[in-house]
C-alpha cells in the first residue's frame, strides 16, 4: 500500500508539471496583452506599454516565463496580479474557501438527496417510484446548468420572491442554497442513478440470496450486505466529483454572482492576467489528483478484493 | 500482478462515472459471443419504448438540422423592431412565426429555435466522431502494447484529464477570432476524448488475453490484423456505450459555451447564444429564454434517452 | 471487516458534513448578515474593485476614479453645466495660452496634517510623468516644458524635473507649455492632477494601499473585492465638502446583484441599472430613480485601411449613417438608455452645435441612393466589431438588421470574447470594416471629442482616418488666443466632419441609476458620475 502510494504521488508530478504547462501555454498564445487592456480606449503612451511589459517579462520567450514561473511556484510565490500588484496567493485565499463552501455543500446535498432517491428506487425495481426517478434524473440531466439556473431563479426569485436572486453574501447557507442546488443537480442525478443499478444488480448477487437463506433480518442484509457492496462505485463517482464540481461552478457562480473560484477565474481570463489563472488552475488540478487518489485508495478499502502492492 | 488490479480499477471508474455501473466484466461475456450481441442488441431495442420515442425526436432534429425550411418559412435573422419588439407568444398560432413570440431584436423565436438545430445537432455527433476515433486509438495504442508506450500514453491521459473541462475550452476558445463550427468542435474534442481512451484501453487489457487473440497471435496475424479485426470489434461495445451517451453531454456543453460568449457565435443560430441574450428579458419576457432553454433540454434528453437504450442493450448483465 | 468500519465511517462523515451545513443554514440570520457593515450616516454605493492602487496618475477606470476623487482636490473641478468651479486653486490664469500661473487657497492640508503646498503639486507631477514610475496617465503632462527629459520615448529619464514647472512660493506656481493651449486649465480638472504629500514618495506600494489625500474624504479601509470605506474629513475647505458621514463603495460582480440591494434596502445607491431591471427600475424605485443624459457619445468607427474602407466616398458612410433607424433602437433594445446622436459631440460640452444635415435621420431611400452614388461597399457586406463582455451585443445586431433591412447591405457583427481582443485588433489594423467607438468626456469641451478622435496623429484614432485639411483647421483651433476662439475653430472642424465622416455618430449615453429611500440629493456631473458629496443621509 505505502509502495503504491509512493508511486502514484510520483506519477502526480508529471501529471501537473504537463497540466499547467498546457494551460499557460493556452494562455501564452492567447490574442490580447494584458498591460494594453489597462490602457482602455482612451488615449495612451504606448512606450509605456512596451516599458512595462518589459518590466514584467511579458517581452521573453514562453520557456522563459514558463521557467520564471515554475521557479516562484516551487518557491511557494503565485506572483502578483499586473493590474491590482496584490498577490496572487492572497486572490486565491479570498476565492477558494468560497467555492469549497460551495462545493460542499452542493457535495453534501449531492450524496445525501442522490443516494437516498436511489435506495428508494433500488429497493423496489419496476416500481412507479422506480421509473420516477428515472424520468426525474433523465430530465436533470438533459438541463444545462445554465438553463436549471435560470428556471430556478425566474420561479424562486422573481415569481414567487422566496429568495434573491444573486447571492448577497457568499458565507450565508441560505443563500448558497440555490447555487448549491444547481451545481450538485447534475451529480445528484447521475449519484441516483448509480446507486439505483447498483443496488438493483446487487439484488440479484449470489451473497444476497445466502444471506437471505440464512435467514437473516431484513434489515442487517440491506443494511449492511446490500448497501455495503452497492455504494462501492457510487463512493468511487462522489470522489472523482468533487473536482468536476469546482470547476462547474464557473457557470453557477456566473449566474448566482458568488465571488469564488469559478468568478476570479473568469475575470482574469478576459483580463489577460496569465498567472492567476494558471494559478488557480494550478490548485485544481491538484485538487483533483488528490480526490483521484483518495479514491482509488477508498475503493480498495471497500472492496476487499481490490489489494494494492 | 499489481499492474493488473490497478488497471481494472481505473477501467471501472471511467465507466462507472460514465455509464453508471457497467461493471468491469463487461467486456469478456460480450466479446465472447459477439455477434449474438449486436443482434440481441437490435432485437431489445425494437422493443423499448425509451428507444423508440427519443428516435423520433432524434429524427424529428436531424430533419430540423438540415431541412429547417420544412418547419418554418420565416428567416431567422429578419428582425423588425418597430412592430415585433418583445411581441409575446401566441401560443395557438401553431407553426406561425409567432407561435413562440419575438424576441428583443423583433425576430421570430420560432425560425431562431428551428434554426439553431444544426448547429447544436453538427456539435454534438461532430465531437462525439471525433472523440471516439481520437480517443479509440489512443486507448487501443496503450492497452494493446503496454509498457513504456502505455505508461506514456496514460500519463498524457491524465495531464487532459487534469485540465477543468470549462476553463480549458474557455481558454482555448478565446483564442480564435473567428468561431466557426469546426473550430468548436475541434476544441472540445482536444480536451474531450480522454474518457474513451479510458474506456478502450481497459477493454483492450481484457480483451487482449483472451483465448481467441492468443490463438490468432499464435497463428501469425499481424498486430494491425489483430487489433482491427480481433480486438476492436469486441471493444466497440462499452466505447459505444460511452459514447452516446456523452453526445448528449456534448450538445448541453455547447449550448454553455455558446452561453458563456466563447462558443459560436453571430449571425450562426444557436440555443446557447439565444439564452445568453434571453437572460436581459428574464424580468419581463420569459419566453425568450426559456423556450430556447427548453430546445436545449429536449435536443439532449433525446440523445440521453437514445443512448441509455443503447446501453441497456448492449450491457447483458442489465438484460 | 476493514470495509464496514470504513463505510460507516463515510456515512458517518456526510451526517457530520450535513449537521455542519444544517447549524450554518440556521446560525445566520439573513437579514443580520446582509446588512451587516453598514454605518449611520454613511452613503453606500456599488462602486467595484479597482483595477491598479490607488495612485491618482494611475487611474482610468471608473471605479478607481470614483474613489481617487473622494479622497484627493485637484486645483479645479467642474458644475452640473461644464463650468469651471475653483477647489483647491484660487485661480489658473494666463495671458498667452502658454505660461498658466497658480495660486493655490491658503492654509489647506493633507489628512494627516502636512500643509498641501505649490511644492506638493509640482513635486507629485514630476513624479507622475517621470517614465520610471511606469504612470498609465503620464502624458497627461506631454503640453509641459521638459516633458521629454523626464519621459523620453526610448532609454531613461535625463532628468527627474520637468523645466516647465516652477515653484514661485507656498502657494503659487507656474507652468510653462511648450504651445499654445488655450484649453490647458480645463485638463487640469482631471483627477491626475492631483498634489501628493511627502509620505507618498517612501512607499508608493503601500501608499496605493492606504492613499493619503487632500480631498473631501479620508481613507478608512479597503478590503479587497468587497468593500473600501471613506469618512468625511473635517479639516476640509474646498466647496465640495461632504454633506455624509462617509461613504463605502461595496463591490459588485453584477449590477443585478446591487440592484437587488438598492430595493431590499441593503444598499443606497446604484450607478448604472442592469438590462434585466431597466424595463422596471422607475417603477420598482419611484422618486429615486435617474435618468439623464451625460458627456459621452457612441460611434461606429470605418477602418479606412480595411479592405470595406479603403479610400471609401464619405457618401456611403453618410448612407450608412441614414440607414440606423436611432429612435426605435433607443426607446426598444436600449431600453432608452441611450439619446440619438445629432452631432459629433454630445450636448453638455462647450461648442456643441446644432448641424445643418440630415445624415443623422432614418431615411431608408435616400441612404440606399447615397451609398449607390458613392460607389456601393465592396463585397456588400459590413461587420461591425465588438467585444462581447460588454453588453454591446444588443444594439450591434441591432444596428446591423436596421442597415440590411434599409440598404440590402449585409451587416453581421464581428465578436471579440473580450475588450483585450477587442483592443488588439483595433491597435495592430486588424479590424475587419467597423468596430464599435465610445469616448467620454476628459474635459467639458468639444476639442476633447474632436482632436483625440480624428486628428491623424491621435492616439485613439484606431480608425487611422487621415485628412490634411481636417488637420490644418484644427490647427488654427490649437493656435488660438482664447478658449472662445478655440471651441469656435473646432465648431467649423465639426462642420466638416460631415462631409469627411471620420465615423458614425449612434447616440449619447444617458445614465440609468437609482437610490434608495435613506438617501437624497442625488445629483450627476458632466462625466455621469454620481456626485457623491453631495448626498445626504435622511
Amino acid at each position: 500500500m505505502g509502495r503504491y502510494v509512493a508511486r502514484r504521488l510520483l506519477q502526480m508530478i508529471p501529471v501537473f508539471i504537463g497540466s499547467t504547462f498546457l494551460i499557460f501555454m493556452m494562455m501564452y498564445v492567447l490574442p490580447g496583452d494584458p498591460v494594453r487592456a489597462l490602457m482602455g480606449e482612451q488615449a495612451f503612451d504606448p512606450t509605456l506599454v512596451e516599458k512595462m511589459r518589459h518590466d514584467l517579462g511579458l517581452d521573453q520567450p514562453w520557456w522563459w516565463q514558463y521557467g520564471h514561473y515554475l521557479a516562484g511556484l516551487f518557491q511557494g510565490d503565485f506572483g502578483t496580479e499586473i493590474a491590482s500588484k496584490r498577490e496572487i496567493s492572497e486572490i486565491i485565499a479570498a476565492a477558494f474557501p468560497v467555492t469549497i463552501r460551495l462545493t460542499l455543500f452542493a457535495f453534501t446535498f449531492t450524496a445525501v438527496v442522490g443516494i437516498g432517491l436511489g435506495i428508494i428506487a433500488g429497493l423496489r425495481p419496476d416500481s412507479v417510484q422506480d421509473r420516477g426517478l428515472l424520468t426525474l434524473t433523465l430530465i436533470l440531466i438533459s438541463m444545462p446548468s445554465f438553463v436549471l439556473g435560470y428556471l430556478l431563479q425566474y420561479f424562486f426569485a422573481f415569481q414567487l420572491q422566496m429568495v434573491t436572486p444573486t447571492v448577497q453574501d457568499s458565507e450565508n447557507f441560505g443563500d448558497l442554497l440555490l447555487p448549491a442546488v444547481v451545481l450538485g443537480s447534475l451529480s445528484l442525478a447521475y449519484v441516483a442513478r448509480l446507486t439505483r443499478t447498483s443496488m438493483v444488480e446487487n439484488l440479484r448477487a449470489d451473497y444476497m440470496r445466502t444471506a437471505v437463506a440464512k435467514g437473516l433480518p431484513r434489515r442487517r442484509i440491506v443494511g449492511v450486505h446490500l448497501m455495503r457492496n452497492s455504494l462501492i462505485p457510487v463512493v468511487t463517482f462522489l470522489g472523482t466529483d468533487i473536482g468536476n464540481l469546482m470547476t462547474g461552478a464557473i457557470v453557477t457562480e456566473g449566474i448566482f454572482n458568488v465571488q469564488g473560484v469559478g468568478n476570479a477565474i473568469f475575470e482574469a481570463l478576459t483580463r489577460r492576467e496569465g498567472a492567476t489563472v494558471v494559478g488557480i488552475a494550478s490548485l485544481i488540478v491538484i485538487v483533483y489528483l488528490f480526490t483521484s487518489l483518495i479514491v482509488d485508495l477508498l475503493y480498495a478499502v471497500l472492496d476487499p478484493r481490490i489489494r494494492y502492492a | 500482478m499489481p499492474e493488473k488490479t490497478a488497471d481494472k480499477v481505473e477501467l471501472s471508474k471511467a465507466t462507472a462515472a460514465e455509464s453508471e455501473a457497467a461493471a468491469p466484466e463487461t467486456a469478456t461475456p460480450a466479446a465472447a459471443k459477439a455477434r449474438s450481441l449486436w443482434s440481441d442488441a437490435w432485437y431489445d431495442l425494437r422493443r423499448n419504448p425509451l428507444f423508440l420515442i427519443s428516435s423520433v425526436l432524434i429524427v424529428l432534429l436531424l430533419v430540423m438540422a438540415f431541412a429547417p425550411s420544412l418547419f418554418t418559412s420565416a428567416s431567422p435573422r429578419d428582425a423588425d423592431l418597430a412592430k415585433h419588439y418583445l411581441q409575446p407568444p401566441n401560443w395557438s398560432h401553431f407553426f406561425e412565426p409567432d407561435w413562440f413570440g419575438y424576441d428583443g431584436q423583433g425576430r421570430s423565436i420560432y425560425a431562431r429555435v428551428v434554426h439553431g438545430a444544426r448547429a447544436s445537432i453538427l456539435v454534438g455527433v461532430g465531437v462525439t466522431l471525433l472523440v471516439t476515433i481520437l480517443g479509440t486509438a489512443v486507448g487501443m495504442t496503450a492497452g494493446y502494447f503496454g509498457g513504456l508506450v502505455d505508461a506514456l500514453l496514460s500519463r498524457i491521459t491524465d495531464v487532459f484529464m487534469g485540465i477543468p473541462y470549462m476553463l480549458g475550452a474557455l481558454v482555448i476558445l478565446t483564442t480564435f477570432a473567428e468561431r466557426k463550427i469546426w473550430v468548436v468542435i475541434a476544441a472540445m474534442a482536444f480536451l474531450g476524448w480522454t474518457t474513451i481512451a479510458r474506456v478502450a484501453r481497459g477493454a483492450v487489457v481484457t480483451i487482449k488475453q483472451s483465448d481467441y487473440v492468443v490463438a490468432a497471435r499464435a497463428l501469425g496475424a499481424s498486430t494491425t490484423r489483430i487489433m482491427l479485426k480481433h480486438i476492436l470489434p469486441n471493444a466497440l461495445a462499452p466505447i459505444i456505450v460511452v459514447a452516446t451517451i456523452a453526445l448528449g453531454g456534448y450538445i448541453a456543453a455547447e449550448a454553455t459555451l455558446s452561453f458563456l460568449g466563447i462558443g459560436l457565435a453571430e449571425p450562426t443560430v444557436s440555443w446557447g447564444v439565444d439564452v445568453a441574450t434571453g437572460k436581459q428579458q428574464l424580468r419581463n419576457a420569459p419566453y425568450v429564454l426559456i423556450i430556447p432553454s427548453v430546445m436545449v433540454s429536449i435536443t439532449v434528453l433525446s440523445f440521453l434517452m437514445f443512448g441509455d437504450a443503447v446501453r441497456n442493450a448492449l450491457d447483458p448483465k442489465l438484460r | 471487516m476493514r470495509g464496514a468500519r470504513s463505510a460507516k465511517w463515510v456515512a458517518g462523515a456526510i451526517v457530520v458534513a450535513l449537521a455542519a451545513t444544517a447549524c450554518g443554514g440556521g446560525s445566520d440570520d439573513k437579514g443580520d448578515s446582509s446588512k451587516k457593515g453598514a454605518l449611520a450616516g454613511y452613503v453606500s454605493i456599488d462602486v467595484g474593485e479597482p483595477q491598479k492602487p490607488l495612485v491618482p496618475a494611475d487611474t482610468n477606470e471608473s471605479n478607481g476614479g470614483y474613489v481617487i476623487r473622494a479622497l484627493f482636490t485637484q486645483l479645479l473641478d467642474f458644475d452640473e453645466k461644464g463650468e469651471i468651479v475653483y477647489t483647491n486653486a484660487e485661480s489658473v490664469t494666463t495671458k498667452d495660452s502658454k505660461t498658466w500661473t497658480v495660486k493655490l487657497k491658503e492654509g489647506w492640508k493633507f489628512h494627516n496634517g502636512e500643509p498641501v503646498t505649490a511644492q506638493s503639486y509640482v513635486d507629485a507631477w514630476n513624479w507622475y510623468a517621470n517614465s520610471k514610475n511606469n504612470q498609465q496617465n503620464a502624458f497627461w503632462f506631454s503640453d509641459i516644458v521638459g516633458y521629454e527629459d523626464v519621459h523620453p520615448d526610448k532609454g531613461e529619464p535625463k532628468s527627474d524635473k520637468m523645466s516647465g514647472l516652477k515653484v514661485v512660493d507656498d502657494t503659487t506656481f507656474t507652468i510653462e507649455l511648450k504651445d499654445q493651449v488655450p484649453y490647458f486649465n480645463y485638463k487640469l480638472g482631471y483627477t491626475t492632477f492631483a498634489p501628493l504629500p511627502k509620505v507618498f514618495y517612501d512607499d508608493p506600494k503601500a501608499f496605493g494601499q492606504k492613499p493619503i489625500g487632500n480631498g473631501p474624504y479620508q481613507f478608512e479601509k479597503w478590503t479587497h473585492k468587497k468593500l473600501i470605506q471613506v469618512k468625511a474629513w473635517d479639516g476640509y475647505k474646498g466647496p465640495n465638502k461632504a454633506q455624509n458621514k462617509g461613504i463605502q463603495f461595496k463591490h459588485y460582480a453584477t449590477p443585478e446583484a446591487a440592484y437587488q440591494d438598492v430595493v431590499s434596502g441593503n444598499l443606497d445607491i446604484i450607478k448604472q441599472v442592469g438590462p434585466t431591471d431597466l424595463p422596471k427600475y422607475k417603477q420598482d424605485l419611484g422618486d429615486g430613480a435617474l435618468d439623464q443624459p451625460y458627456a459621452a457619445i457612441q460611434t461606429l468607427v470605418p477602418a479606412f485601411y480595411s479592405k470595406t474602407f479603403k479610400g471609401v466616398d464619405p457618401k456611403v458612410l453618410q448612407g450608412l449613417s441614414m440607414a440606423i433607424d436611432r429612435d426605435t433602437i433607443t426607446k426598444t433594445v436600449l431600453n432608452n438608455t441611450r439619446m440619438p446622436a445629432t452631432s459629433f459631440t454630445p450636448p453638455q460640452v462647450k461648442g456643441n452645435q446644432q448641424l445643418d444635415t440630415d445624415i443623422f435621420k432614418y431615411d431608408p431611400a435616400k441612404a440606399k441612393k447615397l451609398i449607390k452614388e458613392g460607389g456601393g461597399v465592396p463585397g456588400n457586406k459590413i461587420w461591425i466589431q465588438y467585444n462581447t463582455d460588454g453588453g454591446h451585443k444588443e444594439w450591434v445586431t441591432a444596428v446591423c438588421e436596421s442597415i440590411r433591412n434599409a440598404t440590402g447591405v449585409d451587416c453581421v457583427g464581428d465578436p471579440k470574447p473580450d475588450f483585450a481582443t477587442d483592443l488588439e485588433a483595433r491597435d495592430n489594423n486588424e479590424v475587419k470594416s467597423m468596430y464599435r467607438g465610445g469616448w467620454v468626456a476628459d474635459y467639458p469641451i468639444n476639442i476633447n471629442f474632436l482632436k483625440e478622435l480624428y486628428h491623424s496623429k491621435a492616439e485613439s484614432n484606431n480608425g487611422r482616418f487621415s485628412d490634411k485639411e481636417i488637420d490644418k483647421l484644427m490647427e488654427k483651433g490649437d493656435n488660438a488666443s482664447s478658449l472662445e476662439e478655440a471651441v469656435k475653430a473646432y465648431q467649423e472642424v465639426e462642420k466638416k466632419l460631415v462631409d469627411k465622416m471620420p465615423s458614425i455618430p449612434l447616440w449619447y449615453y444617458r445614465i440609468n441609476g437609482g437610490h434608495g429611500k435613506n438617501v437624497d440629493n442625488v445629483t450627476i456631473n458632466y462625466q455621469g458620475d454620481i456626485q457623491l458629496h453631495k448626498v445626504t443621509v435622511k
